[in-house]
């Protein structure tokens, strides 16, 4: 392993141990959604895929 | 007006238009700030040529900065600096990345192009949370949860070296990103991020996680 593999494999380390607070506290207190709130969230992350893969073969 | 209340005006606070409004213009101003600051380290560390260790040891010092100074003085003036000072650091960070894909013969094209794509998601993402005006909150276990599982995949394939699976880890960051940022803005919207500089530090690190997973996306969909 190279230098900066241990060094990118520390730094994930930390922040994965920095993010589970975070994580704990928004799995404890996220709000249940409501209807029609998954439509409204995939609607505009389809949108993202696609563009994504218009700037793919754009390249 | 102290300087305290600058930041984060508590006693007054409620979740009309005029106090929401002036957070999201404060957040947007300073987001806008933090970009072109970092534009000009990228610039400084292309210019100086850093060596890829460089990337490391900056995403390490901001990512301390962001954990263990930032709370300490998000409340205050000071903490405008300390934003500054990270910002630098990550577009500073991302220099011997940038010299990587400017030694390509299409790199500046791949650059230009990440960093177009990434301003119409980000416009595109905002304008949508702040026009619809719905409350994305119930993303957040969703969101952190799914990035902590790509963050163990990262590391996963640090010893696997899949390529396949660096492509599958940039593409769902970018999706991940992508409901950050309905995530961020829902929650300035409806009240639930009073403070712009925790507000800019969250849009900023999600423009930033964009910009280079697109980059290594459009690298890998031109052969280089």
């Amino acid at each position: 392993m190279s230098g900066m593999e241990i060094g990118t494999a520390l730094l994930l380390v930390a922040f994965l141990a920095l993010l589970w607070p975070n994580a704990k506290y928004w799995l404890k207190n996220s709000p249940e959604p409501r209807d029609g709130d998954w439509t409204a969230v995939a609607l505009p992350i389809v949108g993202v895929i696609l563009f994504v893969m218009l700037l793919m073969n754009m390249v | 007006m102290s300087r305290e209340t600058d930041v984060l005006d508590t006693q007054n606070y409620d979740v009309s238009g005029v106090a929401v409004n002036k957070v999201l213009r404060n957040t947007y101003a300073l987001l806008a700030m933090t970009l072109v600051f970092s534009a000009l380290t990228a610039a400084a560390s292309i210019f100086l040529n850093m060596p890829p260790m460089t990337y490391l040891i900056c995403i390490g010092v901001a990512m301390a900065l962001m954990w263990f100074v930032m709370p300490k003085v998000a409340n205050s003036a000071s903490g405008l600096g300390v934003v500054f000072l990270i910002t630098g650091l990550l577009g500073f960070g991302l220099g011997p990345i940038l010299n990587q894909y400017l030694a390509l013969q299409n790199g500046g094209q791949l650059i230009a192009t990440s960093l177009g794509g990434t301003g119409v998601i980000f416009f595109a993402l905002s304008a949508y949370a702040l026009t619809s005006k719905r409350d994305f909150s119930f993303l957040g276990g969703m969101l952190f949860v799914g990035f902590m599982v790509v963050l163990v995949a990262a590391l996963a394939n640090i010893f696997l070296q899949l390529p396949a699976m660096s492509l599958m880890i940039s593409s769902v960051v970018i999706l991940l990103m992508s409901g950050f940022i309905l995530f961020d803005t829902s929650r300035i919207v409806n009240g639930g991020e009073r403070n712009y500089i925790m507000a800019t530090i969250g849009l900023y690190m999600t423009i930033f996680n964009v910009f280079i997973h697109l980059l290594h996306l459009l690298g890998f969909a031109s052969d280089d």
